[in-house]
C-alpha cells in the first residue's frame, strides 16, 4: 500500500492495527492507553543493591530466553556497557531468542554482530544503526526486521507498550548503593542522561551499571533509586574520548564553513529570528559549526536565544557563558566541555527523550522549536530526507531526532554537501525515508540553497534579504552532471528493516540488496 | 597501444581509484572492484571500456579497484596505467588524441 510520501508498504506489516503514514499530524487528537511495567515489590528494607556481578543482577531481574534487554548510548562509540551485558546473557548464561531495544547501535556494540549471525540475537529496535551491525541487518541476519525509530518514536513506542522492556541497563558515571545514579560526580563522566531516564519508568527491571560507587545520597539523581532494582560496579562504563566521533566532530573546512555560514543568512532572514528565538542543530560537521556564524547576527541583533535545544556541545555552551542563550535543554553530551558544563550552570537542564521529542505525549520541546539544522546522508527533490541507509542501500546512518525536530520546528534546515565521492546527496528519490519532506523546509549546499516550494513565505523571507536560491531540482541536475546520474538499486524482497514515522506509521521499508553482478 | 608490462596508476583513497594493467595474449580481461557497485558498476565498466578503446589497447588483463572516483579521474588513471606500460607516460602525452 503506497502511503504518502509514495512509498510501497507490504500488506502483510500491515497487521494488529499498523497503518501507513498518513501525514505528520495524522494521529494528532487520538487517544492511547499506556503501558505499564510489571514491577517487584521492595518492602522490606535493604542496605544495598550492590550485586557481585551483573550475572547475580540479571538472574535477580528473571533474565530469560526471549526477553528484550535496553541500554543508553551516551557513550556513542566509547560504550562498553550493552557489550559488557550481551556478552553475560548470551555467553554466561547461554540465554537465546534475545531481543534489543536501543537508542543507537554502532561500533562499541560490534558483537552484537556476530550475535545476530549467530541467531541469539533475533530483534532489534533503534535509532541508529552503524558499523558491522548495519551490515549483518542489511545482509538479512535477523528473524524479524529491525524496526528504526525517531529518538521521539522511541518513548512513544515504549509507553504504547509496541515494545516492552524487561531489563534496562543503564550506565552512570556515578551512583550510590541504592541506585540513585547520574552522568556526573565519577571518572567517566558523560554528562546529560537523557537518552536513559526514561526507560527506567517504563522497563520491569532497571538496572544501574556505574564505574564509580559513591556514597549515599548520590543526589540530585537523573535516575532514581525507586525504580533501580540492581546496581553492579565494574572496572569501566566506557572512555569518554570516543564520545566525540566524527559524526560530532568541529570543522575546519572551508567548504562545510561556507555553508554553516549561509544557514546562519537563512535564519536570520525570517521572521523567527528575534528575541527569545530557540534553536537545535544536528551533529554533522556544518550543521554544528552554524553554532559560531549565529553569533555574530544575535549580538548585530542585540537578541538572545530562550532555549537550545537536543545533544549539546561546546559552541553552544560558549553562547550560555556569554550570556545570549537564556536554557540549555539537554539530551546528550557530545564533548566533555558540556558534560562538564550540564549540572553546574543553573539553566543548563537534563532532558529525557520523551520530554524531547515524543509527539504522542501532551507536548514535547520540539513543539516550541523555531529552527532545526539538520545533515542528510540524501534528499530528494520531495524534500524527503534519508539519514538511514547510504545510497548502496545499506544502514548505516541515524534518525536520532531528526523526524521530530524536523517536524516541531517552525523552519527546518538541512545543509549538506552536494556530493560526497560520487554519491550525489541530492538526487531524484531518496533510498529510504527517514524525515519526510513536508517537514523540510530550507536546503543549504555548497552549490546553492533551495527552499521547499511549500514555504512561499520563507522564499519571500529569502528574497527580501537578497539571499540567492534555486529550484531544487536545479540542485539535482548539477549533482548528476557531477558523478552521473546512478543507476537504481536492486533489492531482493525481503524488508530488513522497518522505518517508522514518529506517530508509530510506517514511513519506509529498508529490503535486502540485491548486489550488481556485471557479466 | 601495446601493454608491454604491468604498470599501474591512482591509489585506495577514497574519490579515487587504483588502476593496474598486465600484458595478456588476446583480448581483454577486467577486474573490478568498486565502493559504489551497485549504482555505478555498469557505467563504470563502459567507461573502462571506452577508455582502453581510444588507446586502442586490445589485449590487457585490467584491474580497478574503484573507491567511488568522478569519471574523468577513473579516465586519467586508466589512460597513465597504459602509458606507463608502455614507456610513454614521460613526454609528448598525446593530449587531446588518445588522451581526450
Amino acid at each position: 500500500m503506497l502511503n504518502a510520501v509514495n512509498r510501497d508498504i507490504p500488506e502483510e506489516l500491515l497487521k494488529d492495527g499498523k497503518e501507513v503514514y498518513q501525514g505528520k499530524n495524522y494521529m494528532d487528537g487520538k487517544y492511547f492507553k499506556k503501558d505499564s511495567p510489571k514491577t517487584k515489590r521492595y518492602v522490606k528494607p535493604q542496605e544495598t543493591k550492590i550485586c557481585e556481578s551483573i550475572r547475580e543482577a540479571c538472574k535477580k531481574c528473571g533474565a530469560h530466553d526471549g526477553m528484550t534487554f535496553s541500554f543508553h548510548t551516551e557513550f556513542r562509540d566509547g560504550d562498553y556497557v550493552a557489550s559488557m551485558v550481551a556478552k553475560v546473557l548470551i555467553e554466561e548464561m547461554g540465554l537465546k531468542d534475545i531481543n534489543v531495544a536501543a537508542t543507537s547501535l554502532g561500533t562499541a556494540q560490534d558483537i552484537f554482530a556476530d550475535y545476530m549471525e549467530q541467531g541469539k540475537i533475533i530483534g532489534a529496535q533503534t535509532s541508529g544503526v552503524r558499523g558491522r551491525i548495519g551490515e549483518t541487518i542489511s545482509a538479512g541476519k535477523l528473524s524479524t526486521p529491525a524496526i528504526i525509530r525517531s529518538h521521539g518514536g522511541r518513548p512513544r513506542a515504549v509507553e504504547a507498550g509496541e515494545v516492552h522492556i524487561d531489563i534496562a541497563f543503564l550506565a552512570a558515571a556515578s551512583s550510590d548503593c541504592c541506585g540513585n545514579a547520574s552522568g556526573i560526580n565519577g571518572k567517566s563522566n558523560f554528562g546529560s542522561m537523557g537518552f536513559g531516564i526514561h526507560d527506567a519508568h517504563y522497563a520491569d527491571h532497571t538496572v544501574i551499571i556505574t564505574d564509580t560507587l559513591v556514597d549515599f545520597p548520590n543526589s540530585p539523581a537523573s535516575v532514581s533509586m525507586i525504580d533501580v532494582d540492581c546496581v553492579c560496579v565494574v572496572d569501566r562504563i566506557g572512555n569518554v574520548d570516543k564520545i566525540n566521533t566524527k559524526e560530532a566532530r568541529l570543522t575546519d573546512n572551508p567548504r562545510e564553513l561556507m555553508m554553516a555560514d549561509n544557514v546562519a543568512k537563512v535564519i536570520a532572514s525570517t521572521p523567527y529570528f528575534k528575541e527569545g528565538f530557540s534553536f537545535q542543530t544536528g551533529v554533522g560537521g556544518p550543521s554544528l559549526a552554524v553554532n559560531r556564524f549565529l553569533e555574530e547576527h544575535m549580538i548585530e541583533r542585540n537578541i538572545t536565544m530562550s532555549f537550545a535545544l537536543g545533544g549539546t556541545s561546546t559552541p553552544i555552551c560558549q553562547l550560555y557563558d556569554k550570556g545570549l542563550v537564556k536554557h540549555l535543554m539537554d539530551t546528550q553530551d557530545y564533548d566533555q566541555g558540556a558534560a562538564s558544563h550540564i549540572f553546574k550552570n543553573e539553566n543548563h537542564h537534563e532532558v529525557d527523550l520523551s520530554t524531547y521529542a515524543n509527539p504522542a505525549n501532551k507536548g514535547a520541546y520540539v513543539n516550541m522549536l523555531d529552527f532545526v539544522v539538520l545533515s542528510a546522508l540524501e534528499v530528494d527533490t520531495s524534500f524527503n530526507v534519508n539519514v538511514i541507509t547510504g545510497s548502496d542501500g545499506v544502514l548505516r546512518g541515524a534518525p536520532g531526532g531528526h523526524p521530530d525536530a524536523a517536524a516541531g520546528s517552525k523552519c527546518c534546515i538541512i545543509v549538506t554537501p552536494l556530493t560526497r565521492g560520487r554519491m550525489a546527496t541530492v538526487c531524484d528519490d531518496v533510498v529510504t525515508v527517514t524525515t519526510p519532506g513536508d517537514c523540510v523546509d530550507v536546503l543549504v549546499t555548497d552549490y546553492g540553497t533551495a527552499v521547499n516550494p511549500l514555504r512561499q513565505d520563507l522564499i519571500q523571507c529569502l528574497d527580501d534579504a537578497g539571499i540567492k536560491h534555486v529550484t531544487i531540482e536545479e540542485l539535482r541536475d548539477k549533482a548528476y552532471s557531477l558523478v552521473g546520474v546512478p543507476d537504481k538499486l536492486e533489492w531482493e524482497d525481503q524488508v530488513v528493516a522497518i522505518v517508522e514515522a514518529r506517530d508509530g506509521t510506517i514511513l519506509d521499508v529498508v529490503r535486502k540488496v540485491k548486489p550488481l553482478q556485471l557479466d | 597501444m601495446e601493454i608491454q608490462k604491468v604498470a599501474i596508476a591512482g591509489t585506495l583513497e577514497s574519490s579515487d581509484a587504483q588502476v593496474t594493467v598486465e600484458p595478456l595474449h588476446s583480448g581483454i580481461e577486467l577486474s573490478l572492484e568498486s565502493s559504489v557497485m551497485n549504482q555505478y558498476g555498469r557505467q563504470i565498466k563502459a567507461t573502462i571500456l571506452d577508455t582502453l578503446s581510444q588507446l586502442e589497447v586490445k589485449n590487457a588483463k585490467v584491474i580497478v579497484v574503484d573507491k567511488g572516483a568522478l569519471e574523468c579521474t577513473l579516465k586519467a588513471r586508466i589512460q597513465c596505467a597504459v602509458y606507463r606500460s608502455c614507456d610513454a607516460s614521460e613526454k609528448n602525452i598525446p593530449w587531446g588524441g588518445g588522451i581526450r
